[in-house]
């Protein structure tokens, strides 16, 4: 197989480079890490991050991307590489991708949705739902279904179990040796909720989610858990890829427009006079277009660039990737001037203060002092605004998607699933698990955003409303 | 205060002239009048005569930005930003690539949008005070815990689900209003009265969260601690003194809202079918109809920066300690 | 919230009906469009959108045959459908049956009945002394007036034979800009000059016009038409003219039955002409027509509705009195001879998105429907014997379903030009041989037309002529027939096919590498998906890896006409039924790369070239049958598609309509509908009856969620009025 690094993925692992390095750099500043400690705190907040990180995860696995060796190698005996670009994640759940049904089916069905003529074995033909090609076909009959799926599921549980058992165990075990206690005591206090860091909130919600994903993954190997869409596509499947574009939108957007907001809000603060009209003269021209044209006309422009260039795009992945990318850099360009706004905000405090006039009476460079002493103490506010607008940005994505100006329709994403979905639920019988399917993901990811958000607000001032370019986002709705 | 709406609204001009740039760029970066002329024109045997002439009809045979073959000031006149920028300023916005006036359909697009628009706001704003005051009476009881648990997660589902949703139960299961359509009169109401539902619902969590932040921030404040210790009711602390002064960011964060109502609602009026602005300027985008984007990014901004002047204004009337300079 | 429902919808029983109560049990047609028109001016017109409301207003001399398939031509306002006259280049007069090389131009003389009125319309107002009202308005009496019915006193008039003429000028107008005029040029004699003859006169006109009211100014002043003559089309007398065609072409009494061959009043070209009439007001052609048809539109909000109302000048036209078999059965014919039309208003709601459709249709707001696939389980099932039925509870609500065979083809084309998949080589044509059997389109049709279509042997589509069926009709390259039926060959077959193409398994055999393939296609939105994953897995049947740049609707154009793809999908409806009409999409010479032509493939064969000139001007018959046989020989073999599907039409009509086949060719027919109002009243509200507990959920829940609230409310109060608090 041959690595294959996209854009997106570039920028997501460097995204989480960048946090774990703030991380590093905050533990060694208390004013930086007393509301960080504050966060680790909150119930919900943590049991928010557990479940977001299980989201990062999978967003993550999905972005190790690669073109698998082909068979045969070619007539100089070099190995060949696939066109077809897949993930780790593909390679994990490679039978969920691979085994497709001719069109839709119900969760757990072992027969089609649909009536279909069908050749019976007496040469006549008859109209009947078809067996599955995969769905239940290792059942000999289809009386077993029902204790079949128990069984699975049982299975499951117990897994889960024993996993969880493993997990908890080596959770205390570590705070006891740090701590310096018994496993026993240990074990009691984060019981007892006696811990700071209310490890046992998150002990639970982590076994929640094993007795969740262990039986759908015990399940999934004989059965689609969440039915199959329009051409017979996994609907498990199609939502675990939808988290990556989501987290891609919600993260990098952020990420890609921080220059711009860093750069124009520190100058404005810093410089003031003319560069700050000029600054203040941008984004309030930029502000005053009404943000869904602004999207729409860009993405177009975006879109008409990469078609007249094919040469540039050797594979669809990466065609839809770079679309992808752009729609976070265009949701980044309607949305940075908030964030520029705060940290203009915020040096013109920070310049007045003793020590930094005291360094430009002793005549250091002006882009000394900003590296220096300005930026390190306004990066906690693009923390935050990364927290704060993550779950704005992932709903915008769905409606942009759904109004036909989002990614790629090729990709895989909440907004292109609900807008399928939404044609299927007029159907008769009604076909409601795509949309379901869609829905339970997305609203538990932006809900633990969410949460995590208001323990991130809650832990810092909570006058600074860093909302505003949520707002911003969210005007596309 | 005159003087200084008057300034404000001057220098409103250079932006205006910025926005139609960036409208400009981007719409000519995608599109050369040929592509205009042909998506207009239909599929079926379009001539190279024909999109010349229709390129000549509506002026886009000039050059984009300069014009080198032009004399003096021409060059810079007689080119297809100026000859469609300038007249925007006048609110002439012309004809649309389709031939149909602009301003006639913006005025005849107004009221559905508004119909629409209108109540989700007061409504809205309406609901969403009541119920931020209830969990702002009951802060730290389980009213409280369970009202924002509540907000939190209804802000976290997206609109459109409300849209399908509602849409499923309410017009197709239950029979209980038309599914889409507009007419105009005191029937809108039939048909406004889903959306409007839904736009209020869908907005209750994050408007009565941010409420709720607002009214636990005044509380927190030394008049109400003074006017308790009066013995006054807690009722009567909420209603008299909470409310009143929690006005002026209500107010605030309103009035920037207010104009841009008539820019209609994108989703709810395409869903629902009702013929408002928000669905004209989607229709246009996709039908890339350069003459009404630029038109209704014209107005939108203007309005936006109506709204602008207008909450400085509001300032002035809830805190007479604000004066402009 | 129920009572203020109930009261706003103004009587009790049903609560969602999305049109005023007023109308209710008048007799008025329900139906719906999606996208805007742009023009309803005839000469310009050219979608089949479009075409729905101006065949109800405009009378082009012919139609189609209302019941009658295939497809005849019968007369509308002529007196008879008018026979070719071929002359040679002495002006003799030949036989029918000369061969196209003696023939130098051809004549057709159209009569037209006498009698025929005009719509009401200001146009036609004259006063006392018959000088006209409004037809030389001064701009400030324009300024005054917004809508058409300012103008208070509408005329009318008889149609004459100068009005057909009038609108044959204006194909050439340079400011009507006529999609025709370079086709029709070809063909009708002089049109050519006069439309140079009228560049001319427009620009002198321009140029004066700028001189006096600025270079910005677009209203320029009228051009009278009939001073400028057309030796093709003449005036004989009142109700006679001539249309002079360049050499012999039988497909021209088609066109005869388009909107472009309408009349055009001088007096309706003039008053939309004068100056101010456009400013702001959308007074023009292109939105008010003037027809002399059974139906007058009276409403024109492309936004929302489009109303049209009867004409009262109508001449009334009786109702077929024969069709084809079957048809009396369908109790089509009850109203044979009967004077149309039989509906007094038809309303056009707009409605961009397919479910409100569909549940306005099952609401019974609609009287008319097409399918849209997700909604077909639950409208049609298909019976053994491939017959679509409708389902049982679509047939207790007395819905109707009607079928029809398209006149359309859509496919995959290959384009011709590419090194890889283009060209006559051997190999490029096993590949594409290849391909067109691995493409496995009863499955297309299955999943997302469901059902609605059949998969095509040929570009010509069932009911056109030259299409054959069954075995004599089989596409031996794709198909096997085996038990009387036609079966895609096995995918072994492409696969061997595509070995020997020098591409084994999908790698090229020289190099190794994988084949990949590019599919041009416009993507309309994300809804798209299904169809992309779909063209996906039918390449990678063959281990061809398939990649799709989807674009927009320009784009796509634009690469097809510079030959810049290697596969695309496209669609192509009949103008007019004839296998002309098809054929020439892979006719050489028309290649869309070189010349602009409809060749959008590219694909040039010389053979199929000759004998496309040769099948091109003859008269149906086994002689026509046999070239054309010859001609989808060749291209069979040669695959320049992969020849996709004819999609079928189906048309769902509730009980309370009557009269409604389905018609490919012909917009015209909703003058023979009948509709029974009262009938439509009754099971509207049998069907609508609102459902009321839920509005009585909601209430009881909000009662008693105040209950636990006001208690917490009281203990709060007291807690509060006690000195010492917690909250802060």
């Amino acid at each position: 197989m041959m690595p294959v690094v996209l854009w997106t993925d570039a920028l997501l692992w460097l995204l989480v480079a960048g946090v774990a390095g703030y991380a590093l750099y905050a533990r060694k500043r208390p004013h930086l890490r007393a509301p960080w400690r504050r966060v680790t705190r909150s119930t919900a907040g943590m049991i928010s991050a557990v479940v977001l990180a299980a989201f990062v995860a999978v967003g993550l696995l999905d972005s190790l991307h690669y073109r698998p060796a082909l068979e045969k190698n070619d007539a100089e005996g070099r190995t060949v590489y696939a066109v077809e670009v897949r993930s780790a994640l593909d390679a994990l759940i490679e039978p969920l991708r691979v085994r497709t049904e001719k069109t839709y089916s119900a969760p757990l069905a072992t027969r089609a949705y649909a009536k279909e003529t069908v050749d019976l074995a007496d040469g006549t033909v008859a109209r009947e739902f078809p067996r599955l090609r995969n769905g239940g076909a290792h059942l000999a009959s289809e009386d077993a279904r029902g204790r079949d799926v128990l069984l699975r599921a049982a299975l499951g549980l117990a897994a889960a179990g024993v996993a969880w058992i493993a997990i908890a165990c080596a959770v205390v075990w570590r705070l006891a040796r740090t701590r310096g206690t018994g496993f026993g005591s240990m074990w009691g206090s984060v019981w007892r909720a006696e811990t700071e860091v209310p490890w046992a909130a998150m002990l639970v919600t982590v076994g929640c989610m094993f007795g969740l994903a262990f039986p759908v993954a015990f399940l999934s190997t004989g059965y689609h858990v969440l039915g199959t869409d329009k051409v017979g596509q996994d609907v498990l499947y199609l939502s675990l890829k939808s988290i990556r574009t989501a987290l891609v939108i919600g993260g990098l957007t952020t990420l890609v427009m921080l220059p711009f907001a860093v750069l124009l809000g520190i100058s404005a603060g810093y410089f003031k006079g003319w560069v700050d009209d000029a600054i203040q003269y941008l984004y309030t021209t930029l502000n005053s277009i009404p943000a869904v044209l602004l999207i729409a006309a860009a993405v177009l422009m975006m879109q008409v660039y990469i078609d007249s260039r094919p040469e540039l795009f050797p594979t669809a992945a990466q065609r839809a990737d770079l679309r992808l990318l752009f729609l976070a850099i265009i949701l980044g360009l309607t949305s940075w001037t908030g964030l520029a706004r705060l940290l203009r905000g915020e040096t013109l405090k920070l310049r007045e203060l003793e020590y930094i006039q005291a360094a430009r009476a002793f005549g250091v460079g002006d882009g000394r002092i900003i590296t220096r002493h300005i930026l390190p103490n306004v990066m906690h506010l693009v923390m935050i605004a990364l927290v704060m607008d993550f779950s704005g940005l992932v709903l915008a994505e769905a409606v942009l998607s759904y109004v036909g100006v989002g990614v790629d329709p090729t990709m895989t994403s909440f907004g292109t699933m609900i807008n399928s979905a939404r044609l299927e639920l007029a159907r008769e019988p009604m076909v409601w698990w795509a949309l379901a399917a869609a829905f339970a993901f997305m609203f538990t990811l932006v809900l633990a955003a969410n949460l995590f958000a208001d323990a991130v607000r809650d832990a810092f001032d909570p006058r600074t409303r860093v909302g505003v370019r949520g707002a911003a986002a969210g005007r596309a709705a | 205060m005159t003087a200084y709406i008057v300034r404000r609204l001057l220098y409103a001009l250079p932006i205006l002239v910025g926005v139609n740039l960036i409208t400009f760029a981007l719409f000519f970066v995608v599109n050369t009048p040929d592509d205009m002329a042909r998506m207009q024109l239909g599929a079926k045997r379009v001539t190279p005569e024909a999109i010349e002439k229709w390129k000549a009809e509506r002026g886009y045979d000039r050059p984009l930005l300069w014009n080198g073959s032009a004399a003096g000031a021409g060059k810079l006149t007689d080119t297809i930003f100026f000859q469609k920028s300038v007249r925007l300023f006048a609110f002439d916005f012309g004809n649309a690539d389709d031939g149909r006036n602009i301003r006639h359909e913006i005025v005849s697009r107004m009221v559905p949008s508004l119909a629409l628009a209108i109540p989700v706001f007061l409504i809205g704003i309406a609901v969403n005070v009541t119920f931020a005051m209830l969990m702002a009476f009951f802060r730290a009881t389980y009213i409280d815990f369970w009202g924002v648990v509540l907000a939190v997660s209804m802000m976290s589902i997206s609109t459109l689900f409300y849209i399908i949703g509602g849409q499923y139960l309410v017009s197709k299961v239950w029979s209980l209003v038309p599914i889409s359509g507009y007419q105009p009169g005191l029937d809108s109401a039939r048909f406004v009265l889903l959306p409007v539902l839904i736009g209020v619902v869908s907005g209750i969590g994050g408007g009565a969260r941010w409420y709720r932040t607002v009214f636990l921030e005044e509380m927190g404040r030394d008049y109400v601690r003074t006017a308790r210790a009066k013995g006054l009711a807690e009722t009567a602390v909420l209603f008299r003194h909470v409310l009143k002064n929690a006005m002026i960011p209500i107010l605030t964060g309103a009035v920037v809202v207010i104009p841009l109502l008539f820019m209609g609602s994108l989703l709810a009026e395409s869903f629902f079918g009702i013929p408002g602005l928000g669905s004209y300027t989607i229709d246009a985008i996709q039908a890339q109809d350069f003459a009404v984007v630029r038109s209704m990014v014209f107005l939108g901004s203007f309005l936006y920066i109506v709204g602008l002047v207008l909450t400085d204004i509001s300032y002035t009337l809830v805190d007479p300690r604000v004066r402009f300079e | 919230m129920a009572a203020a429902v109930g009261a706003v919808a103004g009587c009790g029983d049903v609560w969602n009906d999305p049109y005023p109560a007023a109308e209710r049990g008048s007799n008025t047609f329900y139906s719906s469009f999606i996208e805007r028109p742009k023009t309803l001016d005839p000469a310009r017109s050219y979608t089949a959108d479009e075409w729905g409301f101006t065949s109800q207003v405009y009378e082009p001399p012919l139609q189609y045959h209302y019941l009658k398939r295939p497809y005849e031509l019968v007369p509308q306002t002529a007196t008879d459908v008018p026979r070719a006259r071929l002359f040679d280049r002495d002006a003799r007069e030949l036989p029918a049956d000369s061969p196209p090389d003696r023939v130098a131009y051809s004549e057709y003389e159209i009569r037209i009945k006498p009698g025929i009125r005009y719509q009401p319309h200001p146009a036609f107002a004259v006063d006392a002394s018959g000088k006209p009202l409004y037809l030389d308005l001064p701009e400030s009496e324009i300024r005054k007036r917004h809508t058409l019915a300012d103008f208070e006193q509408p005329g009318t008039r008889e149609l004459t034979a100068e009005d057909y003429v009038y609108q044959i000028k204006r194909l050439a107008h340079p400011r009507v800009n006529s999609p025709i005029f370079g086709h029709m040029s070809e063909y009708i004699v002089g049109l050519q000059e006069l439309g140079a003859t009228l560049k001319a006169e427009n620009a002198r006109l321009a140029d004066q016009h700028r001189a006096r009211y600025g270079p910005a100014d677009t209203g320029l002043p009228w051009i009278d038409l009939r001073d400028f003559p057309l030796a093709g089309a003449e005036v004989i007398d009142a109700h006679t003219y001539r249309v002079r065609i360049k050499g012999k072409y039988p497909q021209f009494a088609y066109w005869l039955a388009m909107p472009f061959f309408a009349p055009m009043p001088v007096e309706a070209d003039r008053f939309y002409s004068q100056r101010g009439m456009n400013d702001g007001r959308n007074l023009t052609l292109d939105w008010y027509p003037v027809g002399t048809g059974p139906y007058m539109l009276t409403e024109n909000n492309p936004n929302a509705r489009m109303v049209l109302e009867r004409n009262p000048h109508f001449r009334g036209e009786p109702y077929p009195a024969e069709g084809e078999a079957g048809d009396r059965e369908a109790g089509l014919l009850a109203d044979a001879g009967k004077a149309a039309p039989f509906i007094d208003r038809v309303v056009y709601t707009r409605e961009k998105e397919g479910i409100p459709y569909w549940n306005k249709f099952l609401q019974g707001y609609y009287d008319q429907s097409g399918i849209a696939s997700d909604n077909f389980d639950q409208a049609v099932r298909i019976d053994l014997d491939g017959e679509a039925n409708l389902t049982p509870e679509m047939e207790a609500r007395g819905i109707r379903l009607r079928t029809s065979v398209g006149t359309s083809t859509f496919y995959l084309a290959f384009n011709h030009l590419d090194p890889v998949v283009g060209g006559l080589s051997e190999q490029a044509r096993k590949l594409r041989q290849a391909i067109s059997i691995a493409v496995d389109w009863e499955e297309f049709i299955s999943i997302f037309q469901n059902g609605r279509g059949i998969p095509g042997m040929g570009p010509i589509p069932p009911g056109i002529f030259g299409y054959r069926d069954g075995k004599g009709g089989v596409n031996p390259v794709v198909y096997e027939w085996i038990d009387g039926r036609p079966q895609r060959k096995p995918l072994e077959t492409a696969k061997r096919l595509l070995a020997e193409a020098g591409f084994p398994d999908g790698r090229d055999a020289k190099t190794g590498q994988p084949l990949v393939l590019y599919l041009d296609t416009v993507q309309r939105g994300p809804g798209d998906k299904p169809r992309l994953d779909w063209y996906r897995r039918q390449f990678a049947k063959l281990g061809i890896q398939l990649e799709i740049r989807a674009t927009d609707w320009n784009r796509f154009q634009e690469k097809i006409r510079q030959g810049n793809t290697q596969l695309f999908f496209l669609g192509w409806n009949a103008d007019y039924p004839d296998p002309e009409n098809f054929m020439f999409l892979l006719n050489g010479p028309q290649a869309r790369a070189k010349t602009g032509g409809e060749n959008a493939s590219n694909y040039q064969n010389p053979e199929y070239d000759r004998l496309f000139e040769q099948m091109k001007n003859m008269e149906n018959g086994p002689a026509r049958q046999a070239v054309i046989d010859r001609m989808l020989e060749i291209a069979r073999e040669d695959a320049p598609w992969v020849w996709g599907f004819h999609p079928k039409e189906y048309a769902l009509s509730h009980d309370w309509l009557a009269n409604v086949k389905p018609n490919q060719m012909a917009r015209n027919g909703l003058k023979f509908y009948r509709l029974d109002a009262a009938q439509r009243e009754a099971e509207r509200s049998a069907w609508n009856r609102p459902v009321l507990w839920p509005l009585a959920l909601v209430l009881a829940a909000i009662v008693l969620g105040t209950i636990p609230a006001v208690r917490a409310y009281r203990r709060r109060e007291r807690a509060a009025a006690r000195p010492a608090q917690r909250a802060a």
